[in-house]
């Protein structure tokens, strides 16, 4: 059977399904890639399918995070005078996320006793994909658990992370949109797309700030603990 | 559909700078960041027009979600790894993003009035 055809099918009715369910409830927590990942995980186990196999149809889709991730840069085209307008702020409150992103995430890990590569794992988790792999990578980490953990947490920020930051005074939509794109990158971003442009852009110039301060801080964070 | 492929082309000759830009000076960003501010730039200097990248880009980032999929669905082959030391890989995540939403928030917002 050719297996491309086959999992980039089951992938895109799995992501069908979950658009539906997700409808259907109105329940945000039921968070789309949440869903698809959970269906097309119990198929794999149930069928004893290898992962290898489900990744010839699924590289196909892992594709494009590349390119979307460039797309972004249309909205933040549109949004630059506004961005600019906040400069300084912006990246402090950039900088400062990233250590602390970086401190509670490994801190956590090394506190309860995790070995070095679990803590090099979880330290860069706030940060898009193929930046947080990178990370994990060079630190002695394993990027495998990195990019599952940076997924999960892309979708605890999507779903929790706008209530939480009403909840907390976190009204302006800019800093909104940042907070959401720094902690929860892609999905963060995509969450922000549906409050507004502003939201959006903000979001999407985080994630390549907030990547490139959690590529200094996170190895530098790990130097501390491990010298 | 050509205005389609046209943005699809223009997307992903930005994605090849910013490879090639990653290679060439060892930058810690992967190259699809260096083509996202490569695009902001060219958008800018008139290089390439919005109306040209527009029905592609949009495309791309409203479906941006489904191509996390894939690299959740390779939890499949985690399961003995996250068995071992899920307490501290949930520890290390839950909390911390909120710090870094708060953080990152608070900020910003403090600026902005």
């Amino acid at each position: 059977m050719n297996d491309a055809v086959l999992w980039l099918t089951a992938t895109l009715l799995a992501w069908n399904a979950a658009a539906w369910i997700q409808r259907r409830t109105g329940q945000r927590w039921l968070h789309p890639v949440l869903v698809t990942v959970a269906i097309l995980a119990a198929a794999l186990l149930a069928f004893d399918v290898p992962l290898a196999r489900y990744q010839a149809g699924g590289a196909l889709l892992d594709f494009f995070l590349g390119p979307s991730v460039v797309a972004l840069g249309l909205t933040l085209y549109l949004e630059l005078p506004a961005i600019l307008r906040r400069g300084a702020r912006l990246v402090a409150a950039l900088a400062a996320g990233s250590v602390v992103g970086v401190a509670t995430a490994a801190g956590a890990a090394w506190l309860l006793g995790a070995p070095r590569e679990i803590v090099a794992s979880v330290a860069p988790k706030s940060v898009t994909t193929p930046i947080a792999m990178g990370i994990a990578e060079r630190t002695g980490g394993l990027p495998s658990i990195t990019a599952v953990l940076v997924v999960a947490v892309g979708i605890l920020g999507a779903v929790a992370g706008p209530p939480f930051l009403r909840a907390i005074g976190v009204r302006d939509p800019g800093a909104a949109g940042l907070a959401l794109g720094a902690a929860a990158h892609g999905l963060g971003a995509a969450r922000s797309m549906e409050e507004g442009e502003t939201e959006g852009a903000s979001a999407a110039l985080a994630i390549a700030l907030h990547g490139v301060a959690t590529a200094i801080a996170a190895p530098l964070f790990l130097w501390l603990l491990y010298r | 559909m050509r205005r389609m492929f046209k943005g699809l082309l223009a997307i992903l000759l930005l994605l090849l700078a910013g490879e090639v830009l990653r290679a060439l000076l060892h930058l810690p960003v992967p190259g699809s960041v260096l083509g996202m501010l490569l695009l902001v730039a060219s958008l800018r200097l008139r290089l390439i027009r919005e109306e040209t990248v527009r029905p592609t880009a949009d495309f791309l980032v409203r479906h941006m979600a489904l191509f996390f999929v894939p690299a959740a669905v390779a939890l499949v082959a985690q399961g003995e790894t996250l068995r071992a030391h899920w307490l501290p890989i949930l520890a290390a995540a839950v909390p911390s993003t909120f710090a870094v939403l708060a953080v990152v928030g608070w900020i910003q917002q403090r600026g902005a009035k």
